[in-house]
């Protein structure tokens, strides 16, 4: 476990801690909602990164899993009346299921044809469950409020979902870590510089490019149930918004994608800024079209992101930020 | 059975060929350049706007209209090609996805605060036409018109004048072309205004049936998608015959199943071509 001792690993979940206790200082209710959307887009971010940042596989509708998963866990608990436990973990098993199935097919396609692909899964799912009676239709399902009570009410309830998300981002960050620096985690950059000579070098690249694609999959299911749980109800326009899954990649550009703590500083960033955007009286109006200036000029000009730009420069600090 | 069947073929068919035009933009920017253009929707919304303001402002009739759109079109997509697309033309498809993305926020930002997204409506009407049980608009008759001929010029262009021929080249082998002394930079952009100007001309013709809004061409965009792959990414053509062939499925589908379902029936259809035949139900290239 020497790679446990790697400060990169102990940087990035420090930051995500440290962030993540800010609220439990405060004890405000309008700071933990803010630190959640930050977590949940740090989770996010950390998890699409396995594939994205790793293998090189583009995923425009990575949201597809969240939705789902979200779909699968207000289902179990609202009509099923399962625990929330038990429905986060279905919530991530079914998004791992749809991954592994997808993935023995879509995965075979690369470039833009997978990600085309992948736009076309989100769409079908979203038009598929807005004429899927069981789960509400185009209505969609509400969580009634006494559910709450099981938790100690409402108010208690929300504090628990944080603490649990707050788990669960710190959890993605070690998986993606862990990843990184295994055996399987080297196959898949291979496979992202050049898949037919990793094949050749003796990655089984089907199977590899299917794992990563699964394990990206589940903890966005799981958080998909956490979020719509604390929503109190979930709609198929709300869960499989292809938006989202947009500013998901973003994020993940904006840190520098295949690093670890790239997709954390990626997403605080990100949601900082536009926290910042939507209240100042200037942008507020044209926040959406400040946020595409700054990913056209990354794109253009800093392809790597803020940590993979800071590697580069700084030679130093390739020791800390991995 | 028939006597609905039959209207709503027509009205689809109708509506295919616009699909088609829209598809096409896409199709040829895809053809030359290995570039999926996420800017594709907004584009379209443009030229929604583009013939809503001159014919709400200068009572302009709408298909002349439809020329100054065409322009600023092209325009606009060399403008796009030279800010955003140039520097990542040879980048991986991530880069140039998220430049093209990027252009897309961007519009959507600043047309949603100058625009608004209350729908507008282009109040112009020409009647319509009935030929036995079917009654159709004839703004639907002069839109599927306008494709045919817009589709007819643009492969006289690429046929027969020197800039198409050079764009064929282009799309055909880029680094050669550059090599017989073609200034592919230049034909590049060409070839992305060209595909944003038919994005334009689908919009303007749509606006002139239907309602609309700034994120309207969001729909449309996904369309493409879908069209492009029936018809084989990179060709135009096959885009028109994909159009037709989408507008067709959307005007029949209602008869056996409820309308709710076409999008399923349409996505679920675009991962399976793309699964059992990337190059598309009419592409030649495997």
């Amino acid at each position: 476990m020497r790679a446990l001792r790697s400060p990169g690993l102990w940087l990035a979940l420090a930051l995500t801690a440290a962030a993540g206790a800010w609220p439990y200082f405060t004890g405000s209710a309008s700071n933990r909602e803010v630190a959640f959307t930050i977590l949940l887009s740090v989770a996010l971010a950390s998890s699409l990164n396995i594939l994205l940042g790793y293998t090189g596989y583009v995923s425009f509708g990575h949201i597809v899993f969240y939705g789902l998963g979200g779909y699968m866990g207000i289902y179990l608990l609202s009509e099923r009346g399962v625990s929330l436990w038990l429905a986060v973990l279905a919530g991530g098993a079914i998004a791992g299921l749809l991954a592994l199935l997808l993935g023995a097919s879509i995965l075979r396609l690369r470039g833009a044809y997978f990600a085309l692909a992948t736009i076309g899964v989100n769409e079908a799912a979203r038009a598929f469950i807005n004429n899927f009676q069981p789960f509400g239709g185009p209505i969609g399902m509400t969580l009634n409020f006494r559910l709450y009570d099981h938790y100690g009410g409402a108010a208690r309830a929300l504090w628990m979902v944080y603490g649990v998300m707050l788990g669960l981002t710190l959890l993605v960050i070690l998986v993606s870590y862990l990843v990184k620096n295994s055996k399987f985690g080297l196959g898949l950059l291979a496979i992202r510089e050049n898949e037919d000579a990793a094949e050749i070098m003796g990655v089984t690249a089907p199977q590899a490019k299917t794992w990563a694609y699964v394990l990206s999959a589940i903890f966005p299911g799981m958080i998909g149930v956490l979020f719509f749980f604390k929503n109190g109800n979930i709609e198929p326009h709300d869960a499989f918004r292809l938006h989202l899954s947009i500013e998901m990649i973003v994020m993940v550009m904006l840190g520098g994608y295949g690093t670890v703590l790239g997709p954390v500083l990626g997403a605080a960033g990100y949601q900082r800024l536009r926290g910042m955007l939507l209240v100042s009286p200037i942008f507020k109006n044209i926040q959406l079209a400040v946020a595409g200036g700054l990913l056209l000029i990354i794109v253009l000009f800093v392809p790597a992101g803020a940590v993979g730009w800071l590697r580069h420069r700084v030679p130093v600090l390739r020791k800390v930020l991995e | 059975m028939s006597d609905i069947l039959l209207p709503s073929l027509v009205d689809g068919l109708l509506l295919g060929f616009v699909y088609g035009i829209a598809a096409m933009g896409l199709s040829l920017i895809w053809g030359v350049m290995d570039v999926i253009n996420l800017s594709h929707g907004p584009i379209i919304a443009l030229g929604m706007f583009g013939i809503y303001l001159i014919f709400t402002n200068t009572g302009l009739n709408p298909y002349l209209a439809l020329f100054v759109v065409a322009l600023a079109g092209l325009l606009l997509g060399m403008i796009i090609y030279g800010v955003a697309v140039h520097r990542v033309i040879d980048a991986p498809h991530l880069s140039t996805l998220l430049a093209t993305f990027s252009v897309n926020m961007i519009i959507i930002g600043i047309g949603t605060a100058l625009l608004t997204t209350t729908p507008r409506n282009i109040d112009f009407t020409l009647g319509s036409l009935s030929v036995g049980p079917i009654t159709v608009p004839w703004t639907r008759v002069a839109a599927a018109f306008a494709t045919m001929l817009v589709t007819g010029l643009l492969y006289l262009f690429l046929y027969v004048s020197r800039p198409g021929k050079y764009i064929r080249a282009v799309a055909n082998n880029r680094v050669a072309a550059e090599l017989m002394g073609i200034p592919s930079a230049r034909i590049l952009a060409l070839s992305f205004g060209l595909g944003t100007m038919l994005a334009a001309i689908a919009g303007g013709l749509i606006a002139t049936f239907f309602p609309f809004t700034i994120l309207s061409g969001g729909s449309y965009e996904l369309k493409s998608f879908v069209i492009c792959v029936l018809g084989g990414l990179g060709n135009p053509l096959g885009a028109l015959f994909g159009g037709l062939i989408l507008g067709g499925l959307e005007g029949l589908t209602p008869a056996f199943m409820p309308t709710t379902w076409v999008p399923v029936l349409e996505f679920g259809l675009f991962v399976l071509i793309l699964l059992v035949r990337p190059s598309g139900l009419l592409g030649s290239k495997s």
